[in-house]
Protein backbone atom coordinates (compact mmCIF):
# COMPACT_ATOMS: atom_id res chain seq x y z
CA UNK A 1 0.00 0.00 0.00
CA UNK A 2 1.55 3.79 -0.80
CA UNK A 3 0.49 5.92 1.54
CA UNK A 4 0.45 9.08 0.75
CA UNK A 5 2.41 11.91 3.04
CA UNK A 6 3.28 15.84 3.21
CA UNK A 7 7.14 15.91 3.50
CA UNK A 8 8.97 18.54 4.28
CA UNK A 9 13.13 18.73 3.55
CA UNK A 10 15.54 20.76 5.41
CA UNK A 11 16.88 23.97 3.98
CA UNK A 12 17.73 26.71 4.84
CA UNK A 13 16.21 29.77 4.76
CA UNK A 14 12.90 27.40 5.02
CA UNK A 15 10.98 30.89 5.50
CA UNK A 16 12.98 32.76 3.20
CA UNK A 17 15.65 35.48 3.52
CA UNK A 18 15.19 36.41 7.15
CA UNK A 19 17.85 38.83 7.14
CA UNK A 20 15.25 41.56 5.26
CA UNK A 21 13.46 41.71 8.64
CA UNK A 22 15.95 43.68 10.49
CA UNK A 23 16.09 46.79 11.76
CA UNK A 24 20.02 47.10 12.89
CA UNK A 25 23.00 44.81 12.03
CA UNK A 26 25.14 43.84 14.78
CA UNK A 27 29.35 44.68 13.60
CA UNK A 28 31.46 43.03 15.66
CA UNK A 29 35.03 44.71 16.63
CA UNK A 30 37.65 42.34 16.25
CA UNK A 31 40.25 44.61 18.54
CA UNK A 32 38.18 44.74 21.68
CA UNK A 33 36.58 40.86 21.12
CA UNK A 34 37.76 38.35 23.89
CA UNK A 35 36.38 35.12 22.87
CA UNK A 36 34.58 34.20 25.34
CA UNK A 37 31.93 32.65 22.57
CA UNK A 38 29.15 34.51 24.76
CA UNK A 39 27.47 35.88 20.94
CA UNK A 40 27.63 32.28 19.32
CA UNK A 41 26.43 30.45 22.02
CA UNK A 42 23.25 32.70 22.59
CA UNK A 43 22.71 33.46 19.29
CA UNK A 44 18.77 31.93 18.47
CA UNK A 45 19.41 31.29 14.86
CA UNK A 46 23.22 30.25 14.83
CA UNK A 47 23.80 33.04 12.30
CA UNK A 48 27.04 33.79 14.45
CA UNK A 49 29.59 31.56 13.31
CA UNK A 50 32.69 29.88 15.98
CA UNK A 51 35.24 32.29 13.58
CA UNK A 52 32.84 35.28 15.18
CA UNK A 53 31.44 35.79 11.61
CA UNK A 54 27.84 37.01 11.49
CA UNK A 55 25.68 35.19 8.07
CA UNK A 56 23.77 38.95 7.32
CA UNK A 57 21.36 37.16 4.78
CA UNK A 58 20.19 35.36 7.94
CA UNK A 59 20.51 36.82 10.90
CA UNK A 60 16.91 38.87 11.94
CA UNK A 61 18.98 41.53 14.04
CA UNK A 62 16.92 40.93 17.65
CA UNK A 63 20.26 42.46 19.51
CA UNK A 64 20.86 39.63 21.86
CA UNK A 65 24.55 38.98 21.16
CA UNK A 66 25.29 42.75 21.36
CA UNK A 67 23.34 42.37 24.82
CA UNK A 68 25.76 39.47 25.90
CA UNK A 69 28.85 40.71 24.51
CA UNK A 70 30.79 40.95 28.21
CA UNK A 71 33.26 43.61 26.42
CA UNK A 72 31.07 45.38 24.63
CA UNK A 73 32.59 44.28 21.19
CA UNK A 74 29.35 44.17 19.37
CA UNK A 75 27.65 46.92 18.19
CA UNK A 76 24.06 47.57 16.46
CA UNK A 77 24.35 49.94 13.42
CA UNK A 78 21.14 50.96 11.48
CA UNK A 79 20.39 49.54 8.37
CA UNK A 80 20.06 52.16 5.50
CA UNK B 1 31.53 15.86 16.13
CA UNK B 2 33.56 18.68 16.35
CA UNK B 3 33.28 20.77 19.62
CA UNK B 4 33.73 24.21 20.19
CA UNK B 5 35.53 25.34 23.33
CA UNK B 6 33.30 27.99 24.92
CA UNK B 7 34.67 30.32 27.95
CA UNK B 8 32.32 32.11 29.88
CA UNK B 9 28.56 32.07 28.92
CA UNK B 10 27.73 30.04 32.78
CA UNK B 11 31.21 29.04 34.52
CA UNK B 12 30.09 26.64 37.27
CA UNK B 13 31.00 23.16 38.13
CA UNK B 14 28.15 20.64 37.80
CA UNK B 15 27.81 18.65 41.17
CA UNK B 16 29.74 15.54 40.08
CA UNK B 17 32.80 18.03 40.19
CA UNK B 18 33.04 18.74 35.96
CA UNK B 19 33.89 21.78 33.84
CA UNK B 20 30.82 22.29 31.08
CA UNK B 21 32.57 24.09 28.40
CA UNK B 22 32.55 22.25 25.22
CA UNK B 23 29.44 22.17 22.77
CA UNK B 24 28.73 20.77 19.76
CA UNK B 25 29.57 22.76 16.33
CA UNK B 26 26.89 20.81 14.24
CA UNK B 27 23.51 23.13 13.89
CA UNK B 28 20.16 21.10 13.64
CA UNK B 29 17.62 23.81 13.65
CA UNK B 30 19.19 25.81 10.12
CA UNK B 31 19.46 29.17 9.64
CA UNK B 32 16.33 31.21 8.28
CA UNK B 33 13.15 29.64 10.14
CA UNK B 34 9.98 31.68 11.06
CA UNK B 35 10.89 32.71 14.80
CA UNK B 36 10.78 35.79 16.22
CA UNK B 37 13.76 37.71 16.17
CA UNK B 38 15.00 37.31 19.87
CA UNK B 39 13.36 33.41 20.45
CA UNK B 40 14.37 32.32 23.68
CA UNK B 41 13.20 28.83 22.82
CA UNK B 42 15.41 28.63 19.87
CA UNK B 43 18.48 29.04 21.86
CA UNK B 44 16.83 25.89 24.02
CA UNK B 45 15.76 23.83 20.69
CA UNK B 46 19.25 24.56 19.16
CA UNK B 47 21.08 23.56 22.41
CA UNK B 48 19.19 20.67 23.28
CA UNK B 49 19.55 19.43 19.77
CA UNK B 50 23.60 20.23 19.94
CA UNK B 51 23.16 18.38 23.17
CA UNK B 52 21.57 15.02 21.86
CA UNK B 53 23.25 14.36 18.64
CA UNK B 54 22.58 13.28 15.21
CA UNK B 55 20.89 10.30 16.39
CA UNK B 56 17.87 11.80 17.59
CA UNK B 57 13.96 11.73 16.45
CA UNK B 58 11.82 14.74 17.21
CA UNK B 59 8.63 14.65 17.90
CA UNK B 60 6.44 18.63 17.76
CA UNK B 61 3.79 19.05 18.85
CA UNK B 62 1.35 22.02 18.36
CA UNK B 63 3.63 24.72 19.68
CA UNK B 64 5.80 27.44 18.44
CA UNK B 65 8.07 25.48 17.40
CA UNK B 66 5.95 24.02 14.91
CA UNK B 67 5.60 27.38 12.90
CA UNK B 68 9.13 28.25 13.39
CA UNK B 69 9.99 25.13 11.71
CA UNK B 70 8.99 27.26 8.30
CA UNK B 71 6.43 26.61 5.14
CA UNK B 72 5.55 23.45 3.58
CA UNK B 73 7.70 21.68 1.44
CA UNK B 74 11.03 23.44 3.35
CA UNK B 75 11.65 22.67 7.13
CA UNK B 76 14.41 24.60 9.36
CA UNK B 77 14.83 21.07 11.39
CA UNK B 78 17.93 18.62 10.27
CA UNK B 79 16.78 15.66 11.83
CA UNK B 80 13.91 13.52 11.37
CA UNK B 81 10.69 15.17 12.74
CA UNK B 82 7.14 14.86 13.14
CA UNK B 83 4.91 17.05 13.60
CA UNK B 84 1.96 15.90 16.22
CA UNK B 85 -1.53 17.04 17.17
CA UNK B 86 -2.03 19.72 20.20
CA UNK B 87 -2.83 16.61 22.68
CA UNK B 88 -1.02 13.39 21.84
CA UNK B 89 2.86 15.20 21.41
CA UNK B 90 3.52 12.40 24.40
CA UNK B 91 1.43 9.54 22.76
CA UNK B 92 2.86 9.40 19.33
CA UNK B 93 6.20 9.37 21.74
CA UNK B 94 5.06 5.70 23.03
CA UNK B 95 4.34 4.61 19.48
CA UNK B 96 7.34 6.09 17.52
CA UNK B 97 9.20 4.26 20.74
CA UNK B 98 7.57 1.05 20.40
CA UNK B 99 8.68 1.22 16.91
CA UNK B 100 12.37 2.34 17.22
CA UNK B 101 13.65 -0.33 19.72
CA UNK B 102 17.18 0.53 19.23
CA UNK B 103 18.68 2.60 22.80
CA UNK B 104 21.56 4.66 20.60
CA UNK B 105 18.53 6.48 19.49
CA UNK B 106 17.08 9.33 21.43
CA UNK B 107 13.30 10.15 21.13
CA UNK B 108 12.60 13.79 21.97
CA UNK B 109 9.04 14.94 22.55
CA UNK B 110 8.51 18.40 22.43
CA UNK B 111 6.03 20.96 23.64
CA UNK B 112 5.09 24.24 24.39
CA UNK B 113 3.36 25.18 28.13
CA UNK B 114 0.18 24.77 26.76
CA UNK B 115 0.78 21.52 24.46
CA UNK B 116 1.76 20.19 28.39
CA UNK B 117 0.13 22.09 31.36
CA UNK B 118 -3.29 21.56 29.54
CA UNK B 119 -3.94 19.99 26.51
CA UNK B 120 -1.42 17.30 26.55
CA UNK B 121 -1.16 16.36 30.19
CA UNK B 122 -3.10 13.19 29.95
CA UNK B 123 -0.84 11.87 27.21
CA UNK B 124 2.17 12.81 28.85
CA UNK B 125 0.87 11.33 32.19
CA UNK B 126 0.08 7.99 30.27
CA UNK B 127 3.55 8.01 28.25
CA UNK B 128 4.99 8.26 31.95
CA UNK B 129 2.86 5.70 33.57
CA UNK B 130 3.89 3.27 30.70
CA UNK B 131 7.41 3.65 31.15
CA UNK B 132 8.37 4.98 27.52
CA UNK B 133 11.83 5.63 27.07
CA UNK B 134 11.96 9.31 25.71
CA UNK B 135 12.79 13.00 27.11
CA UNK B 136 9.95 15.62 26.99
CA UNK B 137 10.84 19.12 27.04
CA UNK B 138 8.44 21.64 27.88
CA UNK B 139 9.76 25.39 26.68
CA UNK B 140 7.26 27.34 29.37
CA UNK B 141 6.55 30.90 27.32
CA UNK B 142 3.80 31.31 30.27
CA UNK B 143 0.94 31.50 27.72
CA UNK B 144 -0.36 30.36 24.12
CA UNK B 145 2.21 32.19 22.24
CA UNK B 146 1.35 31.29 18.56
CA UNK B 147 -2.33 31.93 19.09
CA UNK B 148 -1.54 35.66 20.00
CA UNK B 149 -0.57 34.97 24.03
CA UNK B 150 -4.17 33.83 25.41
CA UNK B 151 -3.97 32.45 28.78
CA UNK B 152 -2.55 29.79 30.00
CA UNK B 153 -2.36 27.44 32.98
CA UNK B 154 1.14 28.22 33.21
CA UNK B 155 0.91 31.61 33.08
CA UNK B 156 2.10 33.36 36.35
CA UNK B 157 -0.37 35.42 38.51
CA UNK B 158 -0.85 38.95 37.99
CA UNK B 159 0.63 38.49 34.17
CA UNK B 160 -2.07 40.59 31.63
CA UNK B 161 -2.39 38.10 28.37
CA UNK B 162 -5.10 38.80 25.66
CA UNK B 163 -8.13 37.27 27.57
CA UNK B 164 -6.99 37.81 30.80
CA UNK B 165 -6.06 41.77 30.60
CA UNK B 166 -6.26 42.67 33.75
CA UNK B 167 -3.91 40.34 35.48
CA UNK B 168 -4.22 36.56 35.87
CA UNK B 169 -5.71 35.62 39.54
CA UNK B 170 -5.16 32.22 39.67
CA UNK B 171 -1.08 30.78 40.72
CA UNK B 172 0.81 28.86 37.99
CA UNK B 173 1.02 25.38 37.61
CA UNK B 174 3.35 24.07 38.73
CA UNK B 175 3.95 21.13 36.04
CA UNK B 176 7.54 19.69 37.50
CA UNK B 177 6.10 18.90 40.65
CA UNK B 178 3.00 17.21 38.88
CA UNK B 179 5.59 15.49 37.06
CA UNK B 180 7.95 14.70 40.03
CA UNK B 181 5.06 12.87 41.33
CA UNK B 182 5.03 10.39 38.74
CA UNK B 183 8.03 8.59 40.54
CA UNK B 184 9.96 9.67 36.92
CA UNK B 185 13.53 8.30 36.71
CA UNK B 186 14.99 11.80 35.67
CA UNK B 187 13.08 15.51 35.60
CA UNK B 188 14.97 18.80 35.57
CA UNK B 189 14.35 22.47 35.08
CA UNK B 190 16.56 24.29 32.65
CA UNK B 191 16.35 28.03 31.18
CA UNK B 192 18.70 29.03 28.02
CA UNK B 193 20.09 32.18 29.82
CA UNK B 194 22.26 28.95 31.51
CA UNK B 195 22.91 27.04 28.10
CA UNK B 196 26.04 24.89 29.62
CA UNK B 197 23.85 23.99 32.44
CA UNK B 198 21.00 22.77 29.89
CA UNK B 199 23.24 20.93 28.00
CA UNK B 200 24.55 19.08 30.51
CA UNK B 201 21.17 18.18 31.89
CA UNK B 202 19.70 17.07 28.25
CA UNK B 203 22.89 14.57 27.88
CA UNK B 204 21.93 13.20 31.70
CA UNK B 205 18.58 12.65 30.87
CA UNK B 206 19.25 11.08 27.62
CA UNK B 207 22.32 8.35 29.61
CA UNK B 208 18.78 7.26 31.91
CA UNK B 209 16.39 4.43 30.27
CA UNK B 210 12.93 5.62 31.30
CA UNK B 211 10.62 8.32 30.97
CA UNK B 212 12.68 12.08 31.38
CA UNK B 213 11.10 15.20 32.05
CA UNK B 214 12.33 18.83 31.28
CA UNK B 215 11.25 22.38 32.13
CA UNK B 216 12.79 25.00 30.32
CA UNK B 217 11.73 28.63 30.70
CA UNK B 218 11.74 30.45 27.87
CA UNK B 219 11.02 34.31 27.55
CA UNK B 220 9.16 35.36 24.83
CA UNK B 221 9.91 39.19 24.06
CA UNK B 222 6.68 39.88 22.40
CA UNK B 223 4.71 38.31 24.62
CA UNK B 224 5.94 39.35 27.59
CA UNK B 225 6.19 42.91 26.38
CA UNK B 226 10.61 43.24 26.79
CA UNK B 227 12.85 44.44 23.93
CA UNK B 228 14.03 41.23 21.45
CA UNK B 229 17.40 41.68 22.80
CA UNK B 230 16.75 41.18 26.46
CA UNK B 231 14.91 37.60 26.64
CA UNK B 232 18.24 36.17 28.06
CA UNK B 233 18.50 39.07 30.66
CA UNK B 234 15.12 38.43 31.95
CA UNK B 235 15.59 34.73 31.75
CA UNK B 236 18.45 35.33 34.68
CA UNK B 237 16.74 37.63 36.39
CA UNK B 238 13.51 34.96 36.91
CA UNK B 239 15.99 32.36 38.12
CA UNK B 240 17.97 35.49 40.39
CA UNK B 241 14.56 36.52 42.33
CA UNK B 242 13.66 32.79 42.97
CA UNK B 243 10.33 33.18 40.43
CA UNK B 244 12.16 29.66 38.81
CA UNK B 245 14.49 27.29 40.24
CA UNK B 246 16.83 25.22 38.47
CA UNK B 247 16.95 21.50 39.67
CA UNK B 248 17.15 18.18 38.61
CA UNK B 249 15.41 15.02 40.11
CA UNK B 250 16.87 11.70 40.28
CA UNK B 251 14.88 8.83 42.04
CA UNK B 252 12.58 11.30 44.06
CA UNK B 253 16.11 12.99 45.32
CA UNK B 254 16.11 17.34 44.65
CA UNK B 255 19.44 18.35 43.50
CA UNK B 256 19.67 22.22 43.25
CA UNK B 257 21.57 23.44 40.19
CA UNK B 258 24.31 26.06 41.27
CA UNK B 259 22.93 29.27 40.13
CA UNK B 260 19.97 28.35 42.12
CA UNK B 261 21.92 27.85 45.43
CA UNK B 262 23.41 31.05 44.88
CA UNK B 263 20.33 32.97 44.13
CA UNK B 264 18.99 31.58 47.17
CA UNK B 265 21.40 32.53 49.36
CA UNK B 266 20.85 36.16 48.42
CA UNK B 267 17.66 36.93 46.02
CA UNK B 268 17.01 39.96 44.14
CA UNK B 269 13.68 41.39 44.98
CA UNK B 270 10.94 39.98 42.46
CA UNK B 271 10.10 43.60 41.66
CA UNK B 272 13.59 44.07 39.72
CA UNK B 273 12.05 40.98 37.62
CA UNK B 274 8.49 41.75 37.48
CA UNK B 275 9.12 46.02 36.45
CA UNK B 276 11.35 44.98 33.54
CA UNK B 277 8.21 43.29 31.74
CA UNK B 278 5.30 44.92 29.64
CA UNK B 279 2.96 42.27 30.82
CA UNK B 280 3.24 42.82 34.59
CA UNK B 281 2.56 46.80 34.46
CA UNK B 282 -0.76 46.83 35.53
CA UNK B 283 -0.09 44.94 38.98
CA UNK B 284 -1.28 46.54 41.87
CA UNK B 285 0.88 47.00 44.68
CA UNK B 286 -0.80 44.88 46.73
CA UNK B 287 -0.35 41.93 44.05
CA UNK B 288 3.29 42.57 43.92
CA UNK B 289 3.35 42.35 47.93
CA UNK B 290 1.02 38.92 47.57
CA UNK B 291 3.58 37.43 44.77
CA UNK B 292 6.84 38.51 46.79
CA UNK B 293 5.63 36.38 49.40
CA UNK B 294 4.38 33.63 47.49
CA UNK B 295 7.95 33.34 46.39
CA UNK B 296 9.52 33.62 49.66
CA UNK B 297 7.24 30.64 50.51
CA UNK B 298 8.63 28.76 47.78
CA UNK B 299 12.15 29.53 48.78
CA UNK B 300 11.25 28.41 52.21
CA UNK B 301 9.98 25.19 50.70
CA UNK B 302 13.24 24.29 48.53
CA UNK B 303 15.79 25.21 51.62
CA UNK B 304 14.02 22.66 53.89
CA UNK B 305 14.02 19.96 50.63
CA UNK B 306 17.48 20.94 49.62
CA UNK B 307 18.79 21.77 53.05
CA UNK B 308 20.34 24.96 51.97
Amino acid sequence: MKVKMAISYPTVGASGRTGDWRVFRPVINQKLCIHCYNCYVFCPEGTISPELGVDYEYCKGCGICANECPSKAIRMVKEE
Amino acid sequence: MVLVFVMSADKFKDRHGFWTNTIAREEYILKGNSSCPGCTAMIALRHIFKAAGPDTFVLVGACCAVVCEGVYPNTCMALPTLDTAFACTAAMASGVRAAVTDRGINVIAIAGDGGTVDIGIQALSGAIERNTDFLYVCYDNEAYGNTGMQRSGSTPFGASTTTTPFGKKEDKKDIAAIVGAHNIPYMATACPSYPMDLERKVKRALSIEGPKFLHVLTPCPPGWRISADKGVEVGRLAVRSCSFFLYEMENRELFMSKPSIDAMKNPIPLRDYLSVQGRFSRMSEEDMKLAQEKVNANIAYYREVCGI
